[in-house]
């Protein structure tokens, strides 16, 4: 385990990909959040987070049973802390970590963060809007199980986490261009983008090999 | 006095007890692994892609293609996070045959687990003996729907087909089958002193830890934690039937070992209980022509053989695939403990772990 | 001229071929035993009920690509499996399958030589064996091999302390070297060393399964962790000599067992003259038996038991053989003294 090649950092896709494959119809602007039904109480857990952390939860949502705490990116730290810290929210299983892309918003990606607890036997989902380059903190270490999550979300959306102990790809190769479960990039893949020059590609791949014999 | 050094050992993709394309590479003082990392994605095809671009109904094909020796369940999983984006009432029936099939299918995904596992250890006669009754599931699959290993046999509301008739009558039969074959795996492992040796205190893990490290299903049973979502969050037809969750004290491997086992039994008393008690009805809830959920998310979780098997679908209302698929892999998020549990132990040792977690690289990599 | 020349000659050819034949089958052997306790059939194709398959394999790895890797030291990885099937079968020289018998107005014995050191003489050749094995794990220069081969020097070192032990305590039984000899001492003594010696029977045959790199001691090989292990590296008639090597070596070990242990051609109970009637079964057929239930249960362990993992596997020889092994041997001294 020579260094690890550097993993690329997220960037911003440019406008000709997104116009080689326009989207079809008008694209969402972003999830519909219901809000919960008047008659539906809070869960105590999300009044106590809304009396300790004024101002971290930007809305809440409840559809067919679940619920959703909305909060700014900038805040995942705190709320996750709380979360799963305080007595009455103990959430100390981190089911999932995942990623929605909303590219027209400015805000563009939704992470979300499924939680549990055994405690309880209650979940809940938290909701953290970030921009395509804002720094997320990593919640590695408030749930370990975060780890090789994350890594995927940064692999498929180039979220660009920060405090993750190991950011790396994942699922796709070391030198894989592009992030591919962001809305504008194409199914098929990155086809002749990726292929501009194959003569280049080539030798840069080959130039490493060597150096990997060696 | 003398220069030592790490030797870097590459396990994998190719390797024969890596369950698959899993790479592992081990940094060893000796036969003792220092560090490892676990490298993923060599399966990798993109499934949420795909799905994000199919109709729902196409999408219950892909999730075959995830755990693919326990397909049914995947299909059961998908499909009920869509009636529940929908509130579709699936009818009893559809959820008593539902449980059934998981059921069986969660046997047959142990049976394969210990036939491997089993193997990893040098013990290679009971892998042929676990893949004789697991054909025997496999053909009361086949009568089913059909298939063999990718079964598509769920549909949106309900189920494709009614089971064929007598079909009940060989499920009993292969209950009773079973449950004598059960004790014969045992027979063979369960008091043997070298699989006592080789699975005993190897790779501890605790209840808490289990928890942190985002374990589920038999490892962190296993460890102590009593969570299965078919009691905590009963889905199908799970809330009518009595059974029991067999926890570990030790967390090591033979816990884990020793929690499938029973597991084997108390699936055998579920599929008993869902048999006779099939009610009658229509096996089709009231569902529109055109699927198509309002808009909204969800996520959705069900016990698969692995663990927690969760499904994260948002739908925009609009077309007729769904915005966002995400599945919650259980092998996934198990295999993130591997680097934790081989620490310290032998290479003979990583290979028992990684039996141990009971991965399907299909569905890690997706 | 033909004492001198021909009749040893005639034996060596006649007991190579035997035993590169017994070799093969003993393939097929493992094979099929294996596949019925697995409720499978084996090998059916080959033949009728497959007993073509061993000239089907040699077929097949004789015209296999013979691939040497780049970076392998080239002589050494060449010498390693003539290192390794050389000891295995001129151990064969001193094994008796027979006493004197007289053919054709000859006295012949059935073994291709009587040494007086004829016990010691198995124990070193034997021990060369393991060079093979460690120069191939060296040879190959790859990590998976040579994890193996240091497993295998490690192991067959330590077990080759408990197995010796308890050829001595027989030694002091038979008070002779020679193997013709401690069968006589058996029919002498009228009874099989295996029940004045059980102690030294059980560790012996514990100590053969990891000196021949057998379950549940194959490390060395270790298919589910070392991929194989020092073969790894080897294809076509050179993991063909390994294969040779291994299953010569069980044959090997079964047959020293049978001779010290189970009184060699000796038919059961050979001094209960009620018994007389078996006497038309020649005695190289009790040999051939005795040995085979050797065989057999070597075959069956391997498809019951799990593997044992390296570290417990040496913690088994020296905690546990070698001391029982000493002991058993001073025992049998001191009870040897008091008797005689």
């Amino acid at each position: 385990m020579a260094e690890a090649p550097k993993p690329p950092e997220p960037v911003a896709t440019t406008a000709p990909k997104a116009a080689a494959h326009p989207p079809k119809a008008a694209a969402p602007i972003g999830p519909p959040d219901q809000p919960p039904p008047a008659d539906k109480p809070l869960p105590a857990f999300i009044a106590s987070l809304q009396a300790a952390l004024p101002g971290a939860v930007s809305q809440i949502s409840f559809w067919v049973g679940d619920w959703t705490i909305i909060i700014p990116a900038a805040r995942i730290l705190d709320v996750a802390q709380h979360l799963r810290n305080a007595p009455d929210a103990s959430f100390d299983f981190c089911s999932d970590v995942t990623a929605t892309d909303w590219p027209p918003r400015a805000e563009r990606f939704d992470i979300i963060y499924c939680l549990y607890s055994t405690r309880y036997r209650h979940r809940v989902r938290v909701k953290a809007k970030a921009g395509e380059l804002e720094p997320v903190a990593s919640v590695t270490g408030i749930w370990p199980a975060a780890d090789w999550l994350e890594r995927e979300v940064y692999d498929m959306f180039g979220v660009n986490f920060v405090g993750h102990p190991d950011r790396r790809r994942i699922l796709m190769p070391e030198d894989w261009q592009g992030f591919p479960q962001r809305k504008d990039y194409p199914l098929e893949g990155p086809g002749e983008l990726l292929m501009e020059n194959p003569l280049d590609w080539l030798k840069l791949r080959q130039a490493r090999d060597e150096a990997d014999i060696e | 006095m003398f220069d030592t050094n790490e030797l870097v050992l590459n396990m994998g993709p190719q390797h024969p007890s890596t369950h698959g394309v899993l790479r592992v590479v081990l940094r060893l003082d000796g036969e003792k692994v220092v560090d490892s990392d676990v490298v993923i994605g060599y399966l990798h095809r993109g499934i949420e892609k795909l799905s994000e671009n199919r109709n729902w109904t196409q999408i219950i094909l892909l999730t075959d293609r995830m755990d693919y020796v326990a397909a049914a369940i995947n299909n059961v999983g998908y499909c009920e996070t869509v009636e529940k984006l929908m509130s579709l009432e699936v009818p009893r029936r559809a959820r008593y045959v539902r449980t059934i099939l998981c059921e069986l299918q969660r046997i047959a995904s142990h049976c394969l687990w210990v036939g491997t596992h089993a193997m990893d250890i040098g013990a290679m006669t009971v892998f042929l003996y676990a893949f004789r009754e697991r054909e025997l599931i496999l053909d009361l699959f086949e009568e089913f729907c059909g298939a063999r290993l990718t079964y598509n046999s769920m549909r949106i509301g309900g189920l494709p087909l009614d089971i064929p008739p007598g079909w009940d009558k060989k499920v009993l039969e292969f209950c009773k089958i079973m449950d004598s074959k059960i004790d014969e795996y045992e027979e063979l492992l369960t008091h043997n002193r070298i699989w006592l040796e080789r699975t005993r205190g190897i790779g501890v893990i605790s209840g808490p830890h289990a928890v942190a490290l985002g374990l589920s299903g038999p490892p962190l049973r296993g460890s102590g934690v009593p969570r299965d979502v078919r009691k905590d969050e009963p889905y199908a037809a799970y809330d009518e039937m009595q059974f029991d969750v067999p926890i570990g004290l030790a967390g090591d491997t033979y816990d884990r070992y020793l929690v499938r086992m029973e597991e084997f039994r108390q699936s055998l008393r579920i599929i008993r209980q869902g048999t006779e008690g099939i009610p009658e009805g229509p096996i089709v809830g009231k569902v529109p022509r055109l699927i198509k959920p309002p808009a909204g998310e969800t996520y959705h979780a069900i016990e698969s053989p692995k663990g927690e098997l969760g499904y994260f679908i948002v739908s925009d209302g609009k077309s007729t695939n769904p915005y966002r698929f995400r599945v919650r892999p259980p092998s996934f998020c198990n295999l993130q403990g591997l680097r934790t549990l081989i620490k310290g132990h032998l290479i003979a040792d990583v290979v028992a772990l990684i039996g141990s977690l009971d991965v399907v690289l299909g569905e890690v990599d997706r | 001229m033909i004492d001198q020349f021909v009749i040893p000659l005639l034996k060596i050819v006649i007991v190579l071929n035997a035993t590169l034949v017994a070799v093969s089958y003993m393939v097929l052997l493992e094979r099929k035993v294996i596949a019925w306790a697995q409720s499978r059939l084996g090998p059916m194709r080959v033949g009728p009920y497959g007993i073509l398959q061993p000239v089907a394999d040699a077929v097949k790895l004789m015209i296999k690509e013979d691939i040497t890797p780049v970076r392998a030291d080239r002589w050494v990885f060449t010498a390693a499996p003539i290192i390794s099937m050389v000891p295995a079968l001129i151990v064969y020289a001193v094994i008796p399958f027979g006493p004197k018998v007289s053919l054709f107005g000859r006295q012949v014995s059935l073994s291709i030589t009587d040494v007086n050191v004829g016990l010691l003489y198995v124990v070193s050749v034997a021990s060369v064996g393991v060079y093979g094995i460690i120069l191939a794990g060296y040879a190959s220069n790859s990590k998976y091999p040579l994890l193996a081969s240091l497993r295998a020097s490690a192991q067959l070192i330590s077990y080759e302390v408990a197995v010796t032990l308890t050829l001595v305590s027989v030694v002091l039984m038979a008070g002779t070297l020679s193997m013709v000899s401690i069968v006589d001492a058996q029919y002498n003594g009228r009874v099989w060393f295996a029940f004045v010696q059980p102690v030294a029977f059980v560790v012996f045959f514990i100590g053969a399964l990891a000196e021949t790199n057998r379950a549940p001691f194959d490390m060395p090989e270790a298919e589910q962790e070392l991929t194989g292990g020092f073969h790894t590296e080897y294809s076509g008639m050179r993991f063909a000599l390994f294969f040779l090597a291994e299953y010569a070596n069980v044959i090997v070990a079964s047959s020293v067992a049978t001779t010290l242990f189970l009184g060699g051609w000796l038919r059961p109970f050979p001094n209960v003259a009620m018994l007389r009637f078996l006497g038309f079964i020649p005695s190289w057929t009790w040999f051939l038996i005795k040995s085979f239930v050797f065989l057999y249960i070597f075959i069956w362990v391997r498809a019951t038991l799990p593997r044992y993992r390296y570290d417990q596997l040496m913690r088994l020889g020296w905690k546990v053989l070698i001391p029982l092994a000493i002991a058993n041997l001073v025992v049998t001294g001191i009870v040897k003294v008091l008797l005689s």
